[in-house]
């Protein structure tokens, strides 16, 4: 055990126990919290594993705007406060969902792990690499990226306004 | 120095997490907690590969970044879709029956 190994379990304690809780909890606020502490948990993983600029983007991105867009839906679809029973699942559910979710986790574990062939040397790859190939190697796919983020922000503007109201009276009448 | 043992068992555990969250929400929007975390899971696998060294053009570290902005446009429009939703039927219950009138739009309705 290296100290980055150390390093690294710890954090991915963090980021399990915080998944754990996001799934299981009953309060839907909550939920949205154990995600934070989840995606904080797996920034710091991927800090120690070498990759600053993308933990950085994924507590900012995630954690500054996914989660607050969350908590908002969760406000304007009127969540409860407390725990939530309007939706709550039986228990064969609970253990059918359980079953399958280790059923994944054993699968993708049984895959993966013949394939870590003992402790290697972290290769550092600098900011200043990736901000070359990311501008050199990766641009077209990076341009493609902001029309993609274009025409989520126009979809996004779309189906949550316009045309909702006239379905709406169609349904009703 | 360090194994790699560790970053396939954070990731195989945070999609297994993430099927079991979406499997076992009824909410729409809990839902989504469950996207994130199998996404994360193939954020640390990604990572993982460029760590071990197996990495050209930094892909290790610009597909993350790619991951995380779809990631980000995929939420914006799934949410969209849970209010336009919330607000037809007036709940997000991916359990309910859905409507009984569908509208005039329903090809299988024989009325």
């Amino acid at each position: 055990m290296t100290a980055l190994d150390t390093a690294f379990a710890a954090s991915a304690v963090l980021a399990v126990v915080g998944g754990l809780f996001a799934v299981t909890t009953r309060h839907v606020v909550h939920a949205a919290l154990w995600l934070v502490v989840a995606l904080l948990g797996v920034a710091a993983s991927l800090l120690v594993l070498g990759a600053e600029l993308v933990a950085l983007v994924l507590v900012l991105v995630y954690v500054g705007a996914v989660v607050v867009l969350v908590l908002f839906a969760l406000m304007l679809t009127r969540a409860p406060i407390g725990p939530d029973r309007a939706h709550a699942v039986g228990p064969w559910r609970a253990v059918g969902a359980a079953l399958l979710g280790l059923a994944t986790a054993g699968l993708l574990a049984s895959v993966l792990l013949p394939l870590a062939d003992g402790t290697v040397r972290r290769s550092d790859v600098t900011t200043t690499q990736v901000a070359g190939q990311l501008f050199g190697t990766w641009v077209w796919p990076f341009e493609l990226l902001s029309l993609l983020l274009l025409a989520a922000l126009v979809g996004g503007l779309a189906v949550a306004r316009g045309g909702s109201a006239e379905a709406g009276r169609e349904v009703a009448s | 120095m360090i194994h790699l043992a560790g970053p396939y068992l954070l990731a195989a555990a945070l999609v297994g997490l993430g099927v079991a969250g979406i499997a076992v929400r009824r909410n729409a929007v809990l839902l989504l907690v469950g996207v994130e975390l199998v996404l994360s899971g193939g954020l640390v696998l990604l990572v993982t590969t460029q760590a071990a060294g197996a990495d050209r053009w930094a892909a290790g570290s610009v597909l993350p970044l790619f991951v995380i902005t779809i990631a980000a446009a995929e939420v914006v429009v799934a949410l969209a879709v849970v209010l336009a939703v919330f607000r037809l039927r007036g709940s997000i219950d991916l359990d309910a029956p859905s409507a009984p009138a569908a509208g005039p739009a329903d090809p299988g309705d024989p009325r």
